[in-house]
């Protein structure tokens, strides 16, 4: 569908909506919870491969890891999970892990150090795409063996650099970091894959949950794990079907075919609030909306050019129109409820102050190209962007495309301003500091596509330095003191314009509860639900 | 005798022949059909402005991680080679694996499509069994309210946006009145209870004889192919009612009349018989479109057909998953024209 009809269909559906009530005529079985989702994003799930939204909603629920979010606690951070406790040398590189007792895969199999080591050890020779998050501490494939050791019921990791152990054990709460069974893994191993290929699409864990089925782009069906730690879940079964169009989640929703809907548009939530027995669950999640400014750019490269650009976008107007409710204003790197998240937003549109920048800077009748992905709330945000920049005398022409268009020439360092969203790769301030404060090498032979620093050809000072330091920096409350001060440098001198943060409303019915959809820094928890 | 035999293996050879050569004709044309259709495929999925490696590593990967990717798709060979090795897969029965979701593409297609088959074949026969006698009846009734209704139908069916309708119809009839299932195959409850010896629900629950999944199957079912039998009905009656038109103008219908034959023998019996060969190219090419799949509906519904696959593949530059999709939807316009060659002979004997 393109946007054009989405917005039709979904004006359609809310006009009709508006002018007749739906009552719910079914509900699902006291144990089973049944969610609509998009979920055409997974890939594999493998959690040594798996790297999107619906595939970390699956993991986190199938595979444990040495600590994880307490779903009942997410601001408490990690906690013990397969690893009962851990110790830290003097040095800071090295961390033991003492492994629980007792703890069983859904195999049958004990769960056990080796169990660990080989996970981790797996993650890192294989070399997928969320690799990075373990290789950044200097593992290897050629020394995991030496750099991640079981030992009797114990397991030791070395880290290259004293890296602040907070660092580390929120980075081993990622996906990547789940519990795999070594002999039912290694039993489905073919021409030395590790058992990728058969992992892609089936399940060897400890969780709560183990997977039944997945049909791509059609549903994932979990099963309970009666023997979980923490006791059976009260759901059997999970089912997540993929629904794509908002306007036929929310019809499910109030029919009660379904207990949650998670992808529905602004006027569906205002609509679904309106219905009988259900409710709108928000949470805030991790994903940043932002632009940013290509440093090769003579005219974006004058510090007061980015300034007027800063207060050139109409923030609340936009907060408060098309985004209401899904997207709350803030102008800071690290999502709120991180380690080291602060509440600053000093830009609003002041088109004068603009105005008064650009001409001390000299800079008049300027012409700019923005790239964007084709999506709706990105659109519509360009558009207003293109608005308010004309009464500045600002000339931005919107390039809409694919990810190979748009991506392909971001990540070149060829687009004038991008705007883009963000997401977290593990929770963990060093996430997003270390990609958009941070760009050792500016030159374009670094090809640094990965930093968004990079591809923004922006040199950043003395920040890359200080975001070296303040991950290896072991006190909490110093380490998070160091972020807020980054973060502040960023605002006043970065290329970038971070704008919103995601607000997900997921549409609920009123007998679900202890519902946690994992906050800014995990997913969805499906264990605690009740009925 | 040997004069006779001689006549007798050349009588025997004479229809052989070009039964053969027909033969070898057709399956040659369709060799290279299927060939072309693949290159074309094979040439826009390479052009076309997204990039499959990006698709499998995403945004954030690291250059070497995206060089690795690109070397084990084997991007850095020439197109031609590239497509060869496709071919080559395929002659030996290797749709490949699909890059996204690591599932052979084969597997993955004999999943989507019988759903897509299972409403196209309803739609079409609500189609048929609606529109061909509108359409007859319009005709004859020329300029009668049934005439204008029936140009309002087909007007209504032409013009109106189907995913608009395909919500209107969600709406009151699952939402409203709650008379047919919502949005899927099947109530959560009812999955995977049938074996799937056919992959068609209604079929497969017929066979396993439970009619409680076979009753729910159909209510989820009736409101997507009704919708998609509406616009079939809208084309298949304009159609009839054109050819119909035609015919009854024809000397041969005067005369049929003039020698006193009753009207239905006149309509049934003489211009309809005409129109048969006419019908069966529009019925035909009514079918293989909604075989395609209908994307839009397929997405409202939440119907996992072959349509939101092959465009979800295309969209994530899955093109192993394009391929495949390509090469079923041809070949189901390939057996649609042969099926429909066959019919000709069947109802026009000069065809033969």
């Amino acid at each position: 569908m393109t946007v054009f009809t989405k917005m039709l269909s979904g004006a359609a559906m809310g006009l009709a909506l508006a002018v007749t009530s739906g009552a719910a005529f079914a509900e699902t079985p006291p144990n089973m919870l049944v969610i609509a989702n998009r979920i055409d994003d997974i890939t594999t799930l493998d959690p040594a491969e798996s790297f999107e939204f619906a595939g970390s909603d699956v993991s986190r629920n199938i595979y444990q890891k040495l600590v994880n979010f307490d779903p009942a606690n997410l601001d408490g951070g990690y906690q013990p999970e397969v690893a009962e406790s851990w110790t830290v040398s003097d040095d800071g590189k090295t961390i033991t892990f003492t492994i629980r007792d007792g703890l069983t895969f859904h195999s049958g199999n004990p769960v056990t150090a080796e169990d660990v080591e080989f996970s981790l050890q797996r993650a890192v020779i294989l070399n997928k795409t969320p690799s990075f998050i373990l290789t950044q501490f200097g593992f290897t494939a050629d020394n995991a063996a030496d750099t991640i050791k079981a030992d009797g019921n114990t397991v030791t990791i070395v880290t290259d650099q004293p890296y602040a152990t907070s660092f580390v054990l929120n980075c081993l709460t990622a996906t990547i970091g789940g519990i795999v069974d070594k002999k039912t893994v290694m039993a489905n191993e073919v021409d030395g894959d590790m058992g990728n290929e058969w992992l892609k699409t089936n399940s060897a864990g400890s969780g709560a949950y183990k997977l039944s089925s997945w049909k791509p782009n059609e549903s994932v069906t979990l099963t309970s794990n009666p023997d979980f730690y923490l006791g059976a879940p009260a759901m059997k079964r999970v089912i997540v079907r993929h629904v794509q169009e908002s306007a036929s989640q929310r019809l499910l929703l109030e029919r009660g075919d379904i207990d949650i809907a998670r992808d529905l548009n602004p006027e569906d939530v205002k609509g679904a609030m309106a219905a009988d027995d259900i409710r709108i669950h928000d949470e805030m999640r991790g994903r940043l909306m932002y632009i940013s400014m290509n440093q090769k750019h003579p005219e974006l490269s004058k510090p007061e050019v980015r300034q007027a650009i800063k207060h050139l976008i109409d923030y609340e107007g936009m907060q408060n129109s098309f985004l209401n409710g899904q997207y709350v204003i803030h102008q800071n790197f690290l999502p709120k409820t991180f380690l080291g998240a602060v509440d600053e937003n000093p830009f609003d549109l002041n088109v004068a102050k603009a105005k008064e920048l650009l001409a001390a800077a000299g800079v008049d009748g300027l012409e700019l190209e923005v790239g964007v992905r084709e999506s709706q709330d990105r659109i519509e945000i360009a558009q207003s962007m293109q608005n308010t920049f004309a009464q500045a005398g600002i000339k931005l022409n919107i390039t809409v495309g694919t990810a190979k268009q748009v991506l392909g020439r971001y990540r070149a360092r060829e687009l004038d301003v991008y705007l883009g969203a963000w997401g977290p790769d593990y929770p963990d301030p060093h996430t997003n500091a270390g990609t958009f404060a941070y760009n050792p090498d500016n030159s374009d032979a670094a090809n640094a596509t990965g930093l968004l620093a990079w591809r923004n050809s922006w040199d950043t000072g003395g920040l890359t330095d200080v975001v070296g330091k303040t991950v290896i920096e072991n006190d909490r409350a110093v380490r998070a003191k160091l972020y807020g001060e980054i973060q502040a440098t960023f605002r006043d001198t970065s290329p970038f314009a971070v704008m919103f943060q995601k607000i997900e409303q997921a549409g609920v019915r009123d007998n679900v509860q202890n519902l946690n959809l994992g906050g800014a820094t995990t997913a969805v928890s499906y264990w605690p639900v009740t009925k | 005798m040997a004069a006779t035999d001689t006549q007798t293996k050349g009588r025997v050879r004479a229809p052989l022949a070009p039964w053969l050569k027909g033969t070898a004709t057709t399956l040659l044309s369709i060799c290279v059909t299927m060939l072309g259709l693949l290159f074309v495929t094979f040439i826009i999925g390479r052009v076309m402005p997204i990039d499959p490696v990006l698709a499998i590593v995403g945004e954030r990967a690291s250059q070497s991680t995206y060089d690795a990717v690109f070397l084990e798709l084997g991007l850095d060979k020439p197109l031609l080679v590239q497509f060869g090795y496709y071919i080559w897969d395929v002659l030996h029965g290797d749709f490949g694996d699909s890059l996204l979701n690591a599932r052979p593409v084969s597997e993955d297609i004999a999943r989507v499509f019988p759903a897509t088959m299972e409403l196209a074949t309803l739609g079409v026969l609500v189609g048929i069994f609606l529109g061909v006698p509108l359409g007859v009846i319009a005709a004859v009734r020329r300029g009668s309210w049934i005439d204008q209704i029936a140009r309002v139908v087909a007007l209504v069916g032409y013009s109106m946006p189907i995913f608009w309708l395909g919500l209107m119809g969600l709406l009151v009839f699952y939402g409203i009145l709650g008379w047919v299932g919502g949005p899927g195959r099947l109530d959560i409850f009812y999955e995977d209870i049938v074996p799937a010896r056919t992959g068609m629900i209604l079929i497969d629950a017929a066979l396993a004889r439970d009619w409680d999944v076979f009753r729910n199957a159909f209510s989820h079912i009736v409101l997507p192919a009704s919708l998609l039998g509406y616009y079939s009905l809208a084309y298949i009656s304009r159609m009839t009612r054109s050819f119909m038109l035609e015919q009854l103008s024809s000397e041969y219908v005067t005369t049929a009349r003039v020698k006193g034959l009753s009207e239905r023998q006149v309509i049934w019996g003489h211009a309809f018989k005409n129109i048969r060969v006419q019908l069966i190219t529009v019925i035909a090419l009514s079918y293989a479109n909604l075989l395609e799949g209908s994307v839009l509906t397929e997405i409202i519904f939440s119907w996992p057909g072959i349509g939101s696959y092959i465009t979800t593949a295309l969209l994530s530059a899955d093109m192993n998953a394009v391929l495949g999709g390509t090469v079923v939807v041809g070949l189901i316009f390939i057996c649609l024209n042969i099926f429909s060659d066959l019919l000709y002979r069947v109802f026009d004997p000069r065809s033969k």
